[in-house]
């Protein structure tokens, strides 16, 4: 089953992610990570495509998709 | 054979396949020489845009462990400054000609000594320091290629040979070393394998090396600075080089000067000679490191007075009276704008000690 | 299950050291990707500049060179013909090769040097805090253009792609966006050709991305991409200049 994840360790919580999954199935975590970020998470695992492009447009390498 | 195409040729002998310069007078044919014979021998010339990239190109090559070169004359050498702090601060082995010519500025292009202070006292910005071996004939120029290139490996420092233009353009006899040969240079950048940018060929074992000056955490860089001056104490005890000249008990002047000064202060030292005027001199033959205890120890118990020579308004002034630390007055002496003095300028304020 | 998508082996496991919502990183695992694509990161090597990118000897997973303000090609110049059998690319922001390192960009170029450029233009100098940039806007507002670039006094900003591009020697030059998905996606195809043509000996590439700089123009990351595309695109057209492998 497609999943998508997200270490808590890159993320910045810039949002990049969450716009660009077209299921819209990532938000902010109400967690923060160690650096203070709300950190993103997938709320919602089972509708995941695995298009990949919360990885695509990640600027901290945070995500791994898999399939 | 001209100075500046005998330190070229020196340093092709040497196993430099690497040289990247721009066009100064007076230096243009160690140039224009390094572009004929390099290719005869599969190395690299280029010629670059500016001093400035010459000396950047000069960095990344020295990264990947490889013996290269540049050479450049004041002005030019003024512009390498920021480079060659950077070789220092990455620790890189390279070797640079100054070719001196009057200055400041653009200044002419007669033979000068106007860059002791920069090259000696740190042109460029920080604490660190250049070995700096200042050539007084052609002979000595070519020699100093090889030893140049083997203290930069040493020490993994950048090493600059100081001489003038009138070393560079002065043509005299030359007994070259073998040069070595294409096994010897394949072999020689191993001795940088362990930090050098190289292909990964260990296998599993990946490296990761980084040819780097920056240190962002201030402990840490204070920790490197503190490891480069190590270096440089190892270097002032092992790498002072001078020369005696007529030093003896008889002095009653003792000559400190370095580069061409040294050969007219050696005519006139011979003329007294025959006046029956005893003088001595002590030429440092390596400006960095000084040597300090030679010139103290080169002080005669009849020494009047230390006299300094230089084409220049008095910069390794400054070191002879470290060294001579009051001991007995230091007298200076100097011609600028690319005048040089005569034998016989010099054997007159010598006279008047007398 | 597989892992489709995943950190490149050719980046270290260093966080990045950008602004959330930069698009520095994507930059970065681009290259990462194509390098490991291409099975060459035993003999990579990449040179990083001055500026926000600084710390990329840190994050690339291969020797790195890090060069003074704008020398990066030079460097890379001297690394390339030192090591000709390793493949060497600069990474360079706006400052560092539009402004101080023009000399050493357009020679190399010129000369046609083997290496691969990438160029991150977000029209502003992010390192020292939002400085006027050579590719910044008319009018637009920056710590050192208060008042906005005057364009009379400061002149207009320059397109380094069409500057190269009157060259007769580079043989690849692109400029991309990095700001959507789509476009990184595209984006990733220069990046690889660049690499791939670098890997050939094939000539100078040169890959110009378009960025942001969220933290210095004031803006979220996702209103800054809205911006860039807005007021950047424009100016600074997306699109191949050359591709002398295509003829």
């Amino acid at each position: 089953m497609p999943r998508m994840t997200v270490d808590p360790n890159y993320c910045k919580g810039c949002g990049l992610c969450i716009a660009a999954c077209p299921k819209k199935i990532i938000r902010f975590s109400e967690k923060i990570n160690d650096k203070g970020y709300h950190y993103a998470e997938c709320f919602e695992q089972e509708t995941c495509i695995a298009c990949k492009m919360c990885y695509v447009t990640c600027p901290d390498v945070a995500i791994t998709v898999e399939k | 054979m001209k100075g500046n195409e005998a330190v070229a040729e020196a340093a092709i002998r040497s196993g430099c396949r690497l040289y990247f310069a721009y066009p100064i007078t007076p230096q243009s044919e160690l140039i224009e020489y390094m572009a004929r014979m390099m290719p005869k021998v599969n190395g690299t010339f280029l010629q670059a845009e500016s001093e400035v990239s010459a000396i950047n190109m000069v960095y990344g090559a020295a990264g990947c462990g490889k013996r290269v070169m540049t050479s450049s004359s004041s002005p030019g050498i003024s512009l390498k400054m920021e480079g060659i702090s950077y070789i220092a601060g990455a620790e890189l082995p390279a070797v640079i000609v100054n070719v001196q010519r009057g200055g400041p500025g653009l200044g002419d292009i007669q033979p000068a000594q106007g860059d002791y202070y920069q090259a000696t006292k740190g042109g460029g910005h920080g604490d660190y320091r250049l070995i700096v071996m200042a050539p007084a004939s052609v002979q000595e120029f070519a020699d100093m290629a090889s030893d140049a290139f083997d203290l930069a490996d040493k020490y993994r420092n950048p090493v600059m040979i100081l001489a003038d233009g009138m070393l560079g353009q002065m043509m005299e006899p030359v007994e070259f070393k073998e040069p070595l040969t294409d096994a010897e240079i394949e072999e020689m950048p191993k001795q940088h394998d362990s930090w050098c940018i190289r292909p990964n060929e260990d296998g599993d074992k990946k490296h990761h090396h980084e040819i780097n000056s920056l240190e962002i955490d201030p402990v840490v860089l204070e920790q490197h600075v503190n490891n480069l001056y190590k270096k440089y104490a190892e270097i002032e005890k092992n790498e002072i080089s001078y020369e005696s000249y007529d030093v003896s008990d008889d002095n009653e002047v003792l000559c400190v000067a370095w580069g061409t000064a040294s050969r007219i202060v050696k005519s006139a030292i011979n003329e007294l000679k025959k006046d029956g005027k005893s003088v001595g001199m002590i030429r440092p033959i390596n400006v960095w490191p000084y040597p300090y205890e030679a010139i103290a120890k080169a002080i005669g118990p009849n020494v009047k007075k230390v006299y300094v020579f230089e084409l220049n308004t008095g910069q390794m002034l400054d070191d002879v009276k470290i060294a001579v630390a009051g001991k007995v007055p230091v007298e200076f002496w100097g011609k600028v704008g690319g005048v040089v003095f005569t034998p016989a300028e010099i054997k007159e304020k010598l006279e008047a000690c007398f | 299950m597989e892992k489709i998508a995943y950190r490149p082996e050719s980046l270290t496991k260093t966080p990045f050291t950008y602004c959330p919502g930069c698009l520095h990183g994507v930059a970065h695992r681009l290259i990462a990707e194509a390098v490991d694509e291409q099975g060459l990161i035993n003999k990579m090597t990449g040179v990083a500049p001055v500026g926000c990118s600084v710390f990329a000897y840190k994050f690339f997973n291969f020797d790195m060179a890090q060069a003074a303000h704008g020398r990066a090609p030079a460097v890379a110049t001297g690394m390339k013909r030192s090591r000709p059998d390793m493949h060497v690319f600069t990474y360079q922001g706006d400052g560092d090769l539009a402004a101080i390192g023009t000399a050493e960009i357009v020679h190399a170029a010129n000369r046609g040097e083997h290496i691969s450029v990438f160029f991150v233009n977000n029209a502003i100098y992010g390192m020292t805090g939002g400085q006027m940039a050579p590719t910044t806007l008319p009018d637009m507002k920056t710590t050192t253009s208060p008042y906005g670039r005057d364009t009379a006094d400061v002149g207009h900003p320059i397109r380094v792609c069409e500057l190269l591009d009157t060259l007769i020697s580079p043989y690849y030059i692109e400029r991309v966006s990095l700001l959507t998905p789509a476009d990184i996606i595209k984006a990733k195809k220069a990046v690889s050709k660049a690499i791939q043509y670098n890997k050939e000996g094939r000539g100078f590439t040169f890959v110009e991305f378009i960025s942001t700089c969220p933290t210095n123009w004031g803006l979220d990351p996702l209103k800054s991409r809205d911006w860039a595309k807005e007021h950047m695109l424009p100016f600074f057209k997306t699109g191949c200049f050359r591709d002398k492998g295509a003829e």
